[in-house]
């Protein structure tokens, strides 16, 4: 393929210009800047609705077992907002734009035309997959850091901040508290990799990027309901959103690995399986648009 | 901007022919072909056999096309709406898969070796599409990005060159979803002069653009001739056509009517007979009687067929029958003359 004919010498690094293109073009569409603000806002708002909660009187909000975890933690030190606002992102407002994201991907690109000029570039249709899936995963990364960085710092203007005190009741100091974080942040991150692989298989499929976004986020919910039907019991440690909320065992000293290894298990299989979907459609499809 | 030779071309261009239609292998005769070692079809840039592509709708929108493009050639791809155009440049592509029947590009199979021939040809499919969020510049430096044969050192100032060359330099920075029509087609064109092609595939390049900026795009593709590119360009306008290309192919409801030179093209259909004259009634039941076959009046035009006898006898039996002649004379043929002896019909929509 690379032949010395194409320009003498090509070098292989030249590949990744198309990686860093395609984060520019991603990071700049206003659609991905609204989610980005959205999610930053959602930190800011589970923040300041505690601070209205508890007046200010320190106590805890009255029913200890309700509302997200670690929320109940947030007015003795501003670090658990970071772990509350994941919670609280994760099973739906964290999906839902790495969705928007990945069905956007192809379909967009589909949908807007710029599919066929990328491709007689020629882009390659698995190097032009690929590079989408890394910065669909791009993409969680950085949403998840936004939600994490947003409740860090509303967590430390609106609370005290000190030595956190794990799940299972020992103190920790405040650095490896942060550490914690960041680990949960990345976990996090990793655990939207299955939704990122489902969105672009979506996105394969058809030429509206309205259609891909929709289908994606819906599936998504449908998931999330599946999920809380007792009669599916048996199903439910197949689907992607099951061992989300694990990113709290991380929290817990020692740390307990054995839902968060499956939780990043079942993400690899879903990349695997939907990502092999998205390249074998992908590959084959007539690109009419 | 190689002057020269085109100048040169527009003096021996009255008729939109070179001498022998083709032009040598230049310097750009093929390091693809070479290296390809598929190229027994005749040295053809674009060789297609037995091509056909039925749409999963069921369409057969192109249906066995034996295409040879000559290097060197400006190739018009001719056919009115629906009759298989885009459909075939798709294939050429590799953007579509044929439903079978082979095509080759520089020598080399399409679809499998487009990531080893696309970096030499450069297209335009079906209008321009472009990111309306970025300016006209960062539209090219994605395109280019995209392309893993090109050299990221040169990629701005090559981006530069390409928007010179379609006039739009001072528009670059502006954002893509305010150019005009005419901008996006430029900015199109721009896309596919991001580095020295050895193919430009021109879907309906004209699209869209003002009488200047349709002499433009001539006028580039005349030069980009010059410069050794082979341009094989679709349009349904015959007498775009008729004006910058060497070579032509003629297609309608997905079949090849025809392909050769554009010379030889018109020169196939005979031209018409024309009479301008005041007395047109009379004028047609002369030309009747004097063996004129398919005579039509149009206001002060009387036209048919040229008939076998002398004539210098027709015009003279006109002058005694009374009708006053302003002018007499054989019109040349046109390609719209040719299409219309070729396919019996009007310029119209395939169903
Ligand atoms: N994606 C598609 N699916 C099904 N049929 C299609 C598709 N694209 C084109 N066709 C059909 O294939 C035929 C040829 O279409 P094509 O676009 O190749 O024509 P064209 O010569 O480019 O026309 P135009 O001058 O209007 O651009 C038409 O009958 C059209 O309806
Ligand atoms: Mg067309």
């Amino acid at each position: 393929m690379s032949r010395a004919e194409t320009a003498g010498r090509v070098s292989p690094l030249w590949t990744f210009g198309l990686f860093r293109s395609e984060l520019l073009t991603t990071f700049r569409r206003w659609r991905t800047l609204a989610l980005l603000g959205v999610l930053a806002a959602v930190p800011v708002l589970v923040g300041v609705a505690v601070r209205i909660e508890t007046g200010g009187d320190g106590s805890a909000g009255g029913g200890g077992g309700g509302g997200p975890a670690f929320i109940s933690q947030i007015t003795n030190n501003g670090l658990f907002l970071v772990f509350t606002a994941l919670a609280v992102t994760l099973p739906f407002f964290l999906p839902m734009a790495v969705g928007v994201v990945a069905g956007d991907a192809v379909a967009g690109e589909a949908n807007a035309g710029t599919l066929r000029y990328l491709l007689v570039a020629p882009a390659g249709r698995s190097r032009l997959l690929l590079t989408k899936y890394a910065t669909v995963m791009a993409f969680c990364l950085v949403a998840t850091l936004v939600v994490a960085l947003s409740a860090l710092i509303t967590g430390a203007l609106l609370f005290p901040l000190g030595d956190p005190t794990t799940i299972s009741g020992t103190r920790i100091g405040f650095a490896e508290g942060l550490v914690r974080a960041l680990l949960i942040a990345l976990v996090v991150a990793l655990s939207l990799i299955g939704v990122a692989a489902l969105g672009l298989f979506v996105s394969t499929l058809t030429n509206s990027g309205i259609a891909a976004m929709a289908t994606t986020v819906g599936l998504l919910t449908t998931v999330q309901i599946l999920d809380q039907l007792p009669q599916l019991h048996a199903l439910h440690p197949y689907l992607f959103s099951h061992h989300w909320l694990s990113f709290a065992d991380l929290m817990r000293e020692p740390v307990y690995w054995d839902d968060l290894t499956k939780n990043l298990g079942l993400q690899a299989l879903y990349a695997a399986v939907f990502g092999s979907a998205a390249w074998a459609r992908f590959t084959a499809r007539d690109i009419t648009a | 901007m190689g002057e020269a030779s085109a100048t040169e071309r527009d003096g021996t261009r009255p008729d939109g022919t070179r001498p022998d239609g083709t032009r040598p292998d230049g310097p750009h005769a093929g390091p693809v072909a070479d290296a390809g070692g598929g190229d027994g079809d005749g040295g053809g840039v674009i060789v297609t056999r037995a091509l056909t592509k039925r749409y999963r709708g069921g369409q057969l929108a192109v249906d066995g096309l034996h295409l040879t493009v000559p290097a060197g050639s400006v190739f018009g791809f001719l056919g009115p709406n629906g009759s298989g155009k885009t459909t075939t440049i798709r294939m050429l592509m590799g953007l579509i898969e044929p439903t079978s029947g082979t095509a080759h590009v520089l020598g080399r199979p399409m679809p499998r070796s487009a990531r080893a021939v696309l970096p030499h040809v450069g297209a335009l499919i079906e209008g321009p599409a472009l990111y309306g969020f970025l300016s006209g510049r960062d539209n090219l430096l994605r395109y280019d990005a995209a392309d893993p044969t090109a050299d990221p050192r040169t990629r701005h100032a090559r981006v530069a060159a390409a928007l010179d060359r379609v006039g739009l330099t001072a528009a670059a920075g502006k954002k893509a979803k305010a150019y005009s029509l005419g901008m996006k087609q430029r900015l199109g064109l721009a896309a596919a002069l991001l580095r020295p092609r050895r193919l430009l595939v021109l879907d309906e390049p004209t699209n869209g653009l003002d009488p200047q900026g349709m002499r433009e795009i001539r006028t580039l593709v005349r030069e980009l001739a010059s410069d050794g590119t082979t341009v094989f360009l679709s349009s349904h306008l015959l007498d775009e056509i008729e004006q910058v290309c060497t070579h032509a192919a003629v297609m309608a409801r997905g079949r090849l009517l025809t392909q050769g030179p554009v010379a030889e093209l018109s020169a196939g259909a005979r031209g018409r007979l024309a009479v301008t004259t005041p007395d047109a009634a009379d004028a047609a039941r002369v030309l009747k009687e004097q063996g004129v076959a398919d005579v039509v009046v149009a206001e002060e035009r009387v036209s048919g067929e040229v008939p076998e006898r002398d004539l210098a006898e027709v015009n003279a039996a006109l002058v005694a029958a009374g009708v006053r002649v302003r002018g007499f004379g054989v019109e040349r043929a046109s390609l719209e003359d040719a299409f219309v002896a070729l396919t019996g019909e009007g310029f119209d929509v395939a169903g």
